[in-house]
């Protein structure tokens, strides 16, 4: 079984480039070079150099032992919460910011949901003197202030999404409009596993150090570089195919997505997208989307603004497909519980995201020395009014 | 023969084509417009079914496709609506919308609908020109369907030939690569790219779109095409007041 992009940037049924002629060049451009870009030995050279000196890779690989202690099994965390800007995002932004470089291009436009990926651009916009342009639901401004100030202390402009619900699905429409605009001199850095091909697989492949250091880190620790379950969270799902990519071969290696169940999935507030979703078209590519039987998109519900999105990346959706990685959902009180329980048990605050991933722990039966890696995709300081609200501290 | 290229046989130039919205201002509204535009002097129609993720479009047509859904519209109604079609209507209709509604509906099925209530073609600006031959075109033709492809001054030359061998109807070509509702101006490099996609001699006439707003900007896209498309400024036309009035007001500014 093939898990990864053919040459006609399919994965099974899922992926191509649904894309209207406007953005056809500009995608094309993107297909015809960014293996070739990525490969070349002085952009590795350049990417891993600002990786381990600006971004501070590799991030640990910790074994928390009172969580391994609770769960009968040794649970370790990859702390994407410790990088430059506090996610995993900014492995990505790093990548394609190099890379739109390499292409000549001037500006850069982003689209982003809680604020991460759009910090993230803002952050190597400003390293690399590129002028930026962030697009943000409006709702999403209002609920994530600190990332919004973040953003224009950085020198990005941040522009409300003023169109349909408001949130990231929109920013992502009006980023996409953006482009097709100003076709020529600018660089859309898609901030997940999502969009037109070959995002997927460029995005999956910069997040993929990831996995390469796990599996580094995993002989250091336990002298075998395949443990028994991968978990991480799902929204578009950049996270999580970072933390797969190099397990997805290893076909005793289980791996679990954990959708965000929001109210639950069946209360009509919910961002679980295999449970809720249907085949269908979204932002250029084909997946698994939330809609109404006519094929409109539905808005999905999450108490994490980052997982607070309709649809997950055409690799998702293949992965679930062929069952090579099993879907799961967490409720938004199951997932608030687990980040409370990982900052008392580890003194680490993760963002309410990656404490979906944690909160499947607790669901999970173990019979003692298996090894568990999960992705702390990011860190909680963006979330301290919602805990506080929610615990009442 | 196929409406569409009937009426490219029998007028070769200033053809008229204007876009709405179905089920916009009202929801029962996609018929009496159509009747309106046709009695006004339109040479062709393209019917918009509303998508809620219009990533090709400007705020007009947005918030047209919002009010249209938000009012209820669907493709099962909207094939019920156009059962009436046909009954008052004679020049060629197009439905444009996004690739997603269709697939659920299923592409058989709807090009089999399209044909049963006399629509002649389609414009789907998220599908893939390699999606539609290797998937969709037998189920086009085999219901006597075209399909419209867009064309941007950013198109390659071998592109465009593709384009020309895989259409049967007429190309649109957009007058700037950008979203719908800008203001079209034909500067040195638009009329280099008109000039261009003319001497290509096509086999299949072109109509430009995108920004044309006015008679000024009409007649100049007719200078290098075969006619032209509004879309945005004639949505904007209609929310209030009434509707054969309206129609009847815009369209001779473009008749005259």
């Amino acid at each position: 079984m093939n898990y990864f992009v053919n040459e006609k940037g399919y994965y099974g049924d899922f992926g191509g480039a649904y894309i209207p002629e406007m953005l056809y060049p500009n995608v094309e451009e993107l297909r015809q070079n960014y293996l070739k870009i990525i490969g070349d030995a002085d952009f590795q050279k350049e990417f891993h150099h600002l990786l381990k000196d600006y971004v501070g890779r590799p991030s640990p690989l910790y074994l928390a032992e009172r969580l391994s202690k609770r769960y009968n099994a040794n649970i370790f965390l990859k702390r994407e919460d410790l990088n430059h800007t506090g996610a995993h995002k900014i492995n990505n932004t790093i990548g394609q910011i190099l890379l739109a470089e390499k292409l000549g291009k001037k500006r850069i436009i982003a689209e982003t949901g809680a604020g991460q990926h759009g910090v993230a651009t803002a952050t190597v916009c400003a390293l690399r003197g590129l002028e930026c342009v962030v697009y943000m639901g409006e709702i999403d401004i209002q609920r994530q202030a600190p990332n919004v100030a973040r953003m224009k202390m950085l020198g990005a402009k941040v522009v409300s999404a003023v169109s349909g619900s408001k949130t990231l699905k929109d920013a992502t429409n009006e980023a996409m409009r953006d482009w097709i605009n100003n076709p020529v001199d600018t660089h859309y850095i898609i901030g997940s596993v999502v969009g037109p091909h070959p995002y997927p697989d460029m995005v999956s492949i910069f997040q993929s150090i990831i996995s390469e250091e796990t599996k580094k880190q995993l002989i250091e620790q336990t002298g075998n570089d395949q443990p028994d379950y991968v978990l991480a969270c799902v929204g578009g799902g950049s996270n999580a195919m970072g933390m797969f990519y190099h397990f997805i071969n290893d076909e005793n290696v289980k791996l679990i997505a954990v959708e965000a169940g929001g109210k639950g999935v069946d209360t009509g507030f919910s961002a679980a997208t295999t449970f809720l979703g249907k085949e269908g078209v979204l932002h250029g590519s084909r997946s698994i989307l939330m809609q109404t039987a006519d094929g409109q998109v539905v808005e999905p519900h999450s108490v994490s603004a980052g997982l607070d999105y309709p649809g997950i990346g055409p690799q998702h959706a293949h992965l679930f497909k062929t069952t090579r990685a099993e879907y799961v959902s967490i409720t938004d009180d199951e997932a608030l519980d687990a980040g409370l329980l990982c900052t008392q048990m580890e003194g680490i605050i993760p963002a309410i995201e990656s404490a979906h991933a944690l909160a499947y722990l607790e669901k999970m039966k173990f019979t003692g020395g298996e090894n568990v890696v999960v992705c702390l995709s990011g860190r909680g300081d963006k979330d301290m009014d919602t805990y506080m609200k929610h615990f009442g501290f | 023969m196929n409406r569409i290229t009937k009426v490219f046989k029998e007028k070769k130039n200033n053809i008229l084509s204007i876009y709405y919205t179905a089920g916009y201002p009202g929801l029962g509204d996609t018929i009496a417009i159509a009747a309106a535009l046709e009695k006004a002097g339109a040479d062709m129609l393209e019917i918009g079914f509303p998508y809620s993720d219009p990533v090709a479009d400007g705020p007009v047509i947005q918030a047209s496709s919002k009010q249209s859904l938000d009012q209820g519209m669907d493709l099962n109604l909207l094939f019920e609506q156009l059962k009436e079609l046909r009954k008052t209507v004679t020049i060629p209709v197009l439905l444009m919308g996004y690739v997603n509604p269709v697939l659920q509906y299923g592409v058989e099925r709807f090009c089999k609908a399209c044909a049963e209530v006399g629509v002649d073609g389609c414009i789907v600006p998220d599908l893939p020109m390699v999606e539609y031959e290797e998937f969709y075109k037998d189920t086009f033709l085999k219901y006597g369907l075209s399909n419209i492809f867009l064309v941007t001054p950013e198109t390659s030359v071998e592109r465009i030939h593709k384009i020309d061998s895989l259409s049967n109807g007429f190309i649109y070509l957009l007058s700037s690569s950008a979203t719908t509702g800008q203001n079209l101006q034909v500067s040195d490099t638009t009329a280099a790219y008109f000039s261009r996609i003319a001497a290509m001699e096509l086999n299949n006439p072109t109509m430009i779109g995108f920004g044309i707003s006015s008679k000024e900007t009409f007649d100049k896209a007719c200078n290098y095409a075969n006619g032209g498309i509004i879309g945005t400024a004639f949505v904007k036309s209609l929310p209030s007041g009434n509707l054969e009035e309206n129609i009847e007001t815009f369209m001779a500014k473009f008749r005259a």
